[in-house]
Formats: C-alpha cells, sequence, structure tokens
C-alpha cells in the first residue's frame, strides 16, 4: 500500500494490462491536491485532497492509422476492481472511426515509483504572508481575495505494447484581487512549486493599479489603441488553438477553413510574424512528453495514448502552420498527426522589453488588466465577446494618467494578432480565465490598434 | 465509514463535522456524422469531510473508502483548519439547522440510463443521425447524449443522514450547413437538460422526433437569411433563450456569497448587495422569480442539500423587488441570516460543498396568461429569440451579451422570417424593468444546464431554470459580423 492507502498506481496499472488478455491500454492519473481560499480579508475555506482515476482502454487496433477498429472506455476513482473494470471497458466497446496502431516503446526507469504527493504544507508561506496582506489592506480601506493551489497530477501510462509511460505534473498558481471603492485589481502567477511565486510582489502590483484608479477618467466605448498584457494574451491565445481543430477546419467550420474547401494552413494570419506553438521540453513550462486521454473526440483518439510530444508550431512567422488531427484523422487528410503539450507560448522573434516599455512608447491607449468571460460569438470569424476586468488604465504620453471604467469587447484572437503592431518579449504568465484550465503559458504583451469596445460595462 | 469520521471529528475538538460518501456515474456517448466519436463511462468515488475547529474551516478528501481512511480524513481536515487559522480573522459559523434525521431520496425517473446498453445508445443516437444526414442541406450532424447517476450519502454531528440519488440526462443534436463560397450555420435541438431519465429521449417531456423532423428547414432557412441591422428592437423571447438570461442576470446575482464579495477574485461579485434587500427594483412589476430546490424534474432539485439543510422554495423577486437570496450555511450566519435556504452543494466528494444556485425559475402570468403568438402580435417591429447559444456577463452581473438557435424578424405583429448574427446586448436592471408582458403558464418550459462554473477550485453544478416567453421592449441588438468588422 503506498501513502494513499491505495494499491501503488503502477501495479493498478499492470494489472488492468493484464486482465484486458489482449490489446489494452491502461491509464491511472493519481492527483494530490492543496488549496486556500480567501476574501474580505480573511481564509474562507482551505483542502486537501487524493483523486486517483483508473481508465481501461479495451481496444481492436488496425495495422494501419484509419483502418478498422474497436474501442471501449470505463473509468474509475479510487481502489479499483480491474477485472470489473475491463469487463465494463469490453462492454461497451464499438466500431469507431479514430482506430491506429497501438504506441509502442520502452518502459520509463521510474514507472514503479509511487506517485508525487504534496500537501497544505507547500501553501504555509502563502499563509503566513497573508496574515501581513491582510493587515495592510485594511489599514488602506482595501479588500483582498483570492487564491492559492498546488496540484501534483502522476500519470501512469501502460499498453499490451509494452508501452511504460510516468509523469509526475506540479502544478500551482497563487491569485490575488485587491478591491477599494470603485476599483479592482489583479496579480496572478502560475508555479510548479511556489519556490519563485511568492504574494508580497502581487501584493505590489495590486497597490499599483489600486494607485492608478485613484483618478478616474471618463472613456467612451469604441474603437481604440489597447495595450494588452501577457495574461490577456494568454486567454485570448487558448481559443485561437482551441479552434485549431483539423477535421472541423476540413468541414468549414471553423475560422481556419479555407472558402471554398480545405484549410488555411500555409497562409498568412499575422503579418509581424507570430509564433504560437505547444512543446514538453519549453524552460518552465515543462509537461508531459507524451499524449494522454481517456475520450476521443474530433482530433484527439484514445489510440494515440503514448504518442510522443515535441514542439508544435500552430503559427510559425505568422503562418497557421498546424492544425489538430489523431493519427487516423492525418492519414485520411493526408496530413500531419498533431497534438498540444500542455502549454502554450507565443512569441515574436526579435522583440524584447516588457509591458512597461510598450507603455512608455504609447502616446495614448488604454492598457488592460484581464479578460473576463469570454465567449464565442462566431465561429465563423472565432468573434470572442467578453469584459475587461480588475483594470482598464488611460495610458497617454507614456505613462498611466488614471483609470477609465470596463467595457464590453467584440474582437476575434486571429484578427488581433493580425493587427498587432508591437510585442514585447514573452514571459510566463497566467490566464485570469484560462489559467485555471491551462496553467503553463508564456506570451508577450501586446499593442493592438481599434479593439473594439463594444459597450461599458459598469462592473467594478 | 461516516461514524468513523465524526467520532474522528469529535475526538479531534470540531464543533461541526460532516461525511459525504458519493459515487457519481457519467456516461458520454457521442456520435459525429453517425459514427461514433466518443464513449466514456466514468463512475468517481470518495469520502470528504468538512469540520470546523476553533472557528477555522478545514476540508480533507480522497478515493480511498473505508473506516480507517474516513478517520484519517477527519483528522486531517482537522490539521487542515489549523494550518490556515493564522490567516483567518473572522470566526467561520455555520447557521443553526435542526436534525433531519433519516433521509432516503431519490428524484423521479421511469428508466435509469445507466441500465440501458451502449449500444442501444448508439443505436438511437444513429437513427437520429441518418435521418437527419439524409436531409437536404445538411452536412454536419452530431448527436450526444450525458446521463448522470449521483448517489450521495451525508452525515453530520447534528445526527441528519441522508441517502439520495438523483438522476439527469441531456440529449443534444446539432446539424451543420456549409456552401461552396464557404458560408456556414449550424443549429442544435432546444431539448433542454432535465431530472429524468432514458425516457426523455423516448418522448416524455420532450417530442423529439417533431424537434429533429424541423431541423433541416430551419437551419436551411438560417443559411437563407438575411443579416440583422443593428439597432433597438422589441424583442420575445423564447423560454429555450430566456432561461440562461435568467441564469446569469438573476441567478448569479442573488447569491449572497457573490453579494459580499466571497467570489469577488473568481466568479465575481453582485449589483445587488444586502443594502438593497426589499428595496431594489430589479425589474418589472410582472417579475416573480423563485429560488426552488424542490422542482419537479429540476437539476439542483434535492431533499437535503450538502451542509445537511432541508430544501426549501422562496422568493428573490417578487413584484419586481429584491426579497431574497440564495444562501448557505455559512454565508447565512454572516449575514446574519437565521438559517440557510438550502443552496450548499459539492460537485465531487473531493470538493467542499459551497453556495450554489437553486432552480430559479420566472412564475408565468397568473391565470391562462397570453401565448408565445399573442406576445408576438404586440411587436410592431421586433425578433423573437429562440434558443440559447452563445453567453456573457460581467463580474458584478450587469452588462450581458447573449446570442441564440434562431432569431425571427417581427413585423407588424407577426413573424417574417428569419434573421442571423443577431446577438443582444443589455444591462441587468434595464433588461428586466423593460418587461412589458409575460407569458401564460402554456409558454412555460423549464431549461436549464449541467455545468454552471463556479468556485476555487472550479466546480460545475447542474440547475434548472422555468420561465415563460417575455416581452421586452427597446433592446439593442448588434450584429456579429459587424462586431467582427466583416
Amino acid at each position: 500500500m503506498s501513502t494513499t492507502g491505495l494499491a501503488p498506481a503502477a501495479e493498478v496499472a499492470e494489472r488492468v494490462v493484464r486482465a484486458a488478455r489482449g490489446p489494452c491500454i491502461a491509464i491511472v492519473e493519481e492527483r494530490h491536491e492543496a488549496e486556500v481560499r480567501f476574501a474580505n480579508n480573511t481564509v474562507t475555506t482551505d483542502g486537501i485532497r487524493v483523486d486517483r482515476r483508473v481508465t481501461a482502454i479495451v481496444v481492436e487496433p488496425p495495422e494501419t492509422p484509419g483502418g478498422p477498429g474497436t474501442a471501449g472506455v470505463a473509468r474509475r476513482s479510487g481502489e479499483v476492481d480491474v477485472e470489473e473494470l475491463v469487463a465494463e471497458a469490453r462492454g461497451s466497446t464499438s466500431a469507431v472511426d479514430d482506430a491506429a496502431p497501438l504506441v509502442e516503446g520502452a518502459e520509463d526507469p521510474d514507472f514503479g515509483e509511487d506517485a508525487a504527493v504534496t500537501g497544505l504544507e507547500r501553501l504555509t508561506p502563502v499563509v503566513r504572508s497573508l496574515v501581513g496582506a491582510f493587515a495592510r489592506a485594511e489599514a488602506t480601506g482595501a479588500v483582498l481575495s483570492g487564491f492559492a493551489e498546488h496540484r501534483v497530477t502522476t500519470t501512469y501510462l501502460a499498453s499490451s505494447s509494452g508501452l511504460r509511460r510516468r509523469h509526475a505534473q506540479p502544478t500551482g498558481a497563487l491569485q490575488l484581487v485587491g478591491r477599494d471603492d470603485g476599483a479592482s485589481a489583479w496579480a496572478g502567477a502560475g508555479t510548479a512549486d511556489f519556490g519563485d511565486v511568492e504574494l508580497e510582489p502581487l501584493e505590489e502590483t495590486v497597490r499599483r493599479g489600486l494607485g492608478w484608479a485613484a483618478r478616474r477618467v471618463d472613456v467612451a466605448p469604441g474603437r481604440h489603441d489597447v495595450l494588452l498584457p501577457p495574461s490577456a494574451v494568454a486567454d485570448l491565445m487558448l481559443f485561437l488553438a482551441g479552434a485549431a481543430s483539423g477535421r472541423e477546419s476540413e468541414e468549414g467550420r471553423t475560422v481556419f477553413s479555407k472558402p471554398g474547401g480545405g484549410t488555411r494552413l500555409g497562409e498568412l494570419l499575422a503579418p509581424l510574424g507570430f509564433d504560437l506553438w505547444s512543446d514538453p521540453a519549453e524552460p518552465g513550462l515543462e509537461c508531459a512528453p507524451f499524449f494522454v486521454t481517456s475520450v476521443s473526440s474530433a482530433d484527439t483518439s484514445v489510440f494515440d495514448n503514448g504518442l510522443p510530444l515535441g514542439r508544435t508550431d500552430w503559427l510559425r512567422d505568422g503562418r497557421l502552420a498546424s492544425l489538430r488531427y489523431h493519427r487516423a484523422g492525418a492519414e485520411r487528410s493526408h496530413a500531419r498527426p498533431a497534438a498540444g503539450a500542455d502549454n502554450l507560448s507565443l512569441a515574436l522573434a526579435g522583440a524584447d522589453g516588457s509591458l512597461e516599455d510598450l507603455i512608455a512608447t504609447t502616446e495614448r491607449g488604454l492598457l488592460l488588466t484581464c479578460l473576463w468571460y469570454i465567449r464565442e460569438v462566431d465561429p465563423k470569424t472565432l468573434l470572442l465577446t467578453g469584459l475587461t476586468r480588475d483594470g482598464v488604465y488611460v495610458v497617454a504620453d507614456g505613462r498611466v494618467v488614471g483609470a477609465a471604467g470596463n467595457f464590453r469587447f467584440n474582437e476575434s484572437p486571429v484578427d488581433v494578432l493580425a493587427r498587432a503592431t508591437h510585442a514585447s518579449s514573452a514571459v510566463r504568465t497566467l490566464g485570469r480565465e484560462g489559467g485555471s484550465w491551462m496553467n503553463r503559458t508564456a506570451m508577450p504583451a501586446l499593442r493592438v490598434p481599434d479593439w473594439n469596445m463594444s459597450t461599458a460595462s459598469q462592473a467594478v | 465509514m461516516t461514524d468513523a469520521a465524526l467520532s474522528a471529528a469529535n475526538a479531534a475538538g470540531a464543533a461541526h463535522a460532516s461525511v459525504r460518501v458519493e459515487r457519481v456515474r457519467t456516461q458520454v456517448v457521442a456520435l459525429r456524422d453517425g459514427r461514433l466519436e466518443t464513449a466514456l463511462d466514468d463512475t468517481e468515488v470518495g469520502t470528504g469531510v468538512a469540520v470546523v475547529r476553533s472557528g477555522s474551516f478545514g476540508f480533507a478528501a480522497s478515493v480511498a473508502l473505508g473506516a480507517q481512511p474516513a478517520a484519517a480524513l477527519a483528522r486531517e481536515a482537522v490539521d487542515a483548519a489549523g494550518l490556515t487559522a493564522p490567516a483567518r480573522r473572522r470566526p467561520f459559523v455555520f447557521a443553526d439547522e435542526p436534525s433531519h434525521g433519516r433521509v432516503e431520496w431519490s428524484s423521479p425517473f421511469r428508466r435509469n440510463p445507466m441500465d440501458v446498453p451502449l449500444a442501444d445508445k448508439v443505436a438511437l443516437l444513429g437513427e437520429w443521425s441518418r435521418q437527419l444526414m439524409g436531409s437536404a442541406g445538411v452536412d454536419h450532424v452530431g448527436a450526444s447524449v450525458v446521463a448522470v447517476q449521483e448517489d450521495k450519502y451525508l452525515a453530520d454531528l447534528s445526527g441528519t443522514v441522508a441517502l439520495q440519488r438523483r438522476v439527469r440526462i441531456h440529449p443534444q443534436v446539432d446539424v451543420a450547413s456549409v456552401t461552396a463560397e464557404g458560408d456556414f450555420e449550424e443549429m442544435r435541438t432546444l431539448a433542454p437538460p432535465t431530472g429524468r431519465g432514458w425516457e426523455y429521449l423516448e418522448g416524455d417531456g420532450w417530442d423529439f422526433d417533431a424537434e429533429l423532423a424541423q431541423l433541416p428547414d430551419l437551419l436551411g432557412e438560417k443559411l437563407r437569411a438575411p443579416s440583422v441591422r443593428p439597432g433597438t428592437y422589441d424583442l420575445v423571447i423564447d423560454p429555450t433563450n430566456l432561461w440562461l438570461t435568467i441564469h446569469e442576470s438573476i441567478g448569479h446575482a442573488t447569491e449572497l456569497d457573490r453579494a459580499m464579495g466571497y467570489e469577488a477574485a473568481f466568479a465575481g461579485t453582485s449589483f445587488a448587495t444586502p443594502d438593497r434587500l426589499g428595496s431594489l427594483r430589479y425589474g418589472s412589476p410582472l417579475l416573480h422569480v423563485v429560488g426552488d430546490r424542490t422542482a419537479d424534474h429540476g437539476l439542483a432539485t434535492v431533499a437535503i442539500d450538502d451542509q445537511g439543510v432541508a430544501a426549501q422554495s422562496f422568493d428573490i423577486v417578487r413584484d419586481g423587488v429584491l426579497v431574497g437570496y440564495q444562501l448557505d450555511r455559512a454565508i447565512a450566519a454572516s449575514a446574519g441570516f437565521g438559517r440557510s435556504n438550502g443552496c450548499a452543494f459539492a460537485d465531487s466528494p473531493l470538493h467542499v460543498p459551497i453556495q450554489r444556485m437553486a432552480n430559479v425559475s420566472l412564475r408565468p402570468a397568473l391565470g391562462a396568461g397570453p401565448s408565445t403568438e399573442e406576445l408576438i402580435s404586440g411587436v410592431e417591429r421586433g425578433i423573437y429569440v429562440v434558443g440559447d447559444k452563445s453567453w456573457s456577463i460581467d463580474m458584478q452581473r450587469l452588462n450581458f451579451q447573449f446570442t441564440g438557435q434562431r432569431f425571427y424578424e417581427i413585423r407588424g405583429g407577426k413573424l417574417a422570417g428569419q434573421v442571423r448574427d443577431v446577438a443582444y446586448q443589455a444591462t441587468t436592471t434595464d433588461f428586466w424593468r423593460h418587461v412589458e408582458a409575460v407569458g401564460g403558464t402554456s409558454t412555460y418550459l423549464l431549461a436549464g444546464a449541467f455545468n454552471c462554473g463556479k468556485g476555487q477550485p472550479e466546480q460545475v453544478a447542474p440547475v434548472s431554470h422555468g420561465c415563460p416567453s417575455v416581452l421586452v421592449r427597446a433592446v439593442r441588438v448588434l450584429n456579429a459580423r459587424e462586431e467582427a468588422g466583416r
């Protein structure tokens, strides 16, 4: 038994494969999590949890990708009766379109090791810092809220083809919101282990934002030049990457569909020459170097479990370079299989400087903090709507001179990259909205002309 | 298990302790163009223990089952409360709730979807898909069903022991048409998710055959429809669309944890602050909005909530005025309410129960009330909005923008064909104050969603919203293509 009271995860994966007595994939994901939530200048809730999901995928794979095959999937949590699980998967076996030969490979040397763990102790420095931060906030009439979380997910992947992969993924985030009478400010950061993230710098950022908001400037809705900080850019790019489905683009149903048929692969979308990519080896954003999924979709397949992941360029030099395909789909479409690793980076070759440098060279514009409640309005253009949040600051002659109210925007991230005129160097960032499911992002700040602020929002 | 956990919590000095042991089984089946694409049968089990010790809250959870792990979780929850206590500036208190003894309850269903073999599910969705694929103008068909069986066992130190089963189901079909010129449109069924069993797909509560038969023609008309001219229009909004507007602009806005700032870091706050209770003119005097955890087939319907509170029904907006909030026990205590109205929910045994939405519903007009056609007849120039699609609202629940599945131009009190690219945009109180008429019971529909998000770590909750058709005057309508600069 491991420290969780559960059988060792690697052993469970092996038992699933043995129980299948035939072509099969086993996935065991064990997650340890700890979190502290706070609001109104006090801690509210905290929690620790141990989760384990065991997936059995019973398959009849074809000899080549896209050939006839079957799959049945069942997933259970906790201490699992593997015979029952495999029987359940077998009972749901059906003919599928995404069949491909099982991925082959060697055994990771750490495959037999226990799952990595974490606990509330990891967040103790944050809790300690909160004591002082709450006192300082109260002294200035501000109210702090936020969330600190740390989790480690260890994935074990075993298959009847002999593949044995293990990956331990640490993920953390710290977010801080400060509010006073008429303003809100946010700072957030993603981290692997909290070794590089502390509360105090975030507190300083929030304090600076609330200070900027002390002077109010009336700004009407309409088209404005904006400065998007890396966090806001991350939230937009997650939508752009999400729309990059090969099959749906071929079907004519995405912004990457070519009118009259086919896709826009190779087309210049961002004249400035941005690169957008996923790479499991990206320094500071390291993630699993192999593909894992318990469900198939239009462009992901359970048959691709274990497929090695390398760098995938979604945009290269501003041109659409890849769309997502599972192996079977790629075979049918004469395309390259492409799957995203669990990170996303955007950069402009040669760009340097920071958001502050962009501010300093801006004659007039709006500096946004966060984008919120972003939803797709029209898949044809990937038009998104959403709100600005936690500070819209007026920049004049290279410095922040006050704060405007919030706005609803209607914009497409594809058009945003097409219109962007300046970019900073890329830095690790946490999307305010998308960061909860894509923690590992590195983005530049962008200057974008004619941003469509559709209407004013009275919200603070 | 629960006895072991409660005893351990008690021995560790907890003033409050509750234990939930849950099994949540979710089946997802999805076909694309008639071929199986996704099939997943997922069962989550686990135990969660929540404690309050010396005014500090602690929670621990695990997928490990058994008396020994449960007792260990109780001790870990007490330890967690101790670790965060230094940064707790106000004691964590639960509003009192009497013991309800032993309660056993099940949502009403005739055929448990879990008992329906996958092959039968695939066969029915396949049949629907083939029927649509054979129709002129339909290039692609998606058909899916998500079914959930949620079993919860809750016990707390007050003596409440509740064993509850909830079954819910959401079938959905979408069709797409793509032109040679690269234009395309999509449309999906309006059938809402519901607290029913497989019988729902067989006609109990919705006529799928009738809806599917209409989809190809409706899609074709949409693809040929003119693009809307942006401006100000009177809207007649069908309940298939209005439920989501209620959800976002009333349901979330009247969650007291939001209104008091406890979601400020994530989901947001609310313009409907507690100082405005009893005086805020939320909307037209015709508005009567109820929070209800007892509604038949409601997705948020229970007997006992996840903090041991009995399900209730309560007014939120009466005669257009804000008169109530949705509460859990912690929020009720901190705001001085005597008792929670039973709105606590956790989407997993591994998550902390937090205040979640009741079935928040707009009452239809008293008596027979007007039909949707009668509402349309009162509009000279307007749009009839059917089905939900895109939605977005700000963090204080004021500025919103919604699209839909279908939009019909209204001219001289009559429908004059579909228009496309419509989005309507308003501020919550302006919108609801411009409600001129509320439809009768014949227009009433209980709709909803499986996936309402809130909390950190984020949790999803199922919730229903009942409403009639309404007539709203002078609403801003945008053209989505023009907004994109096309």
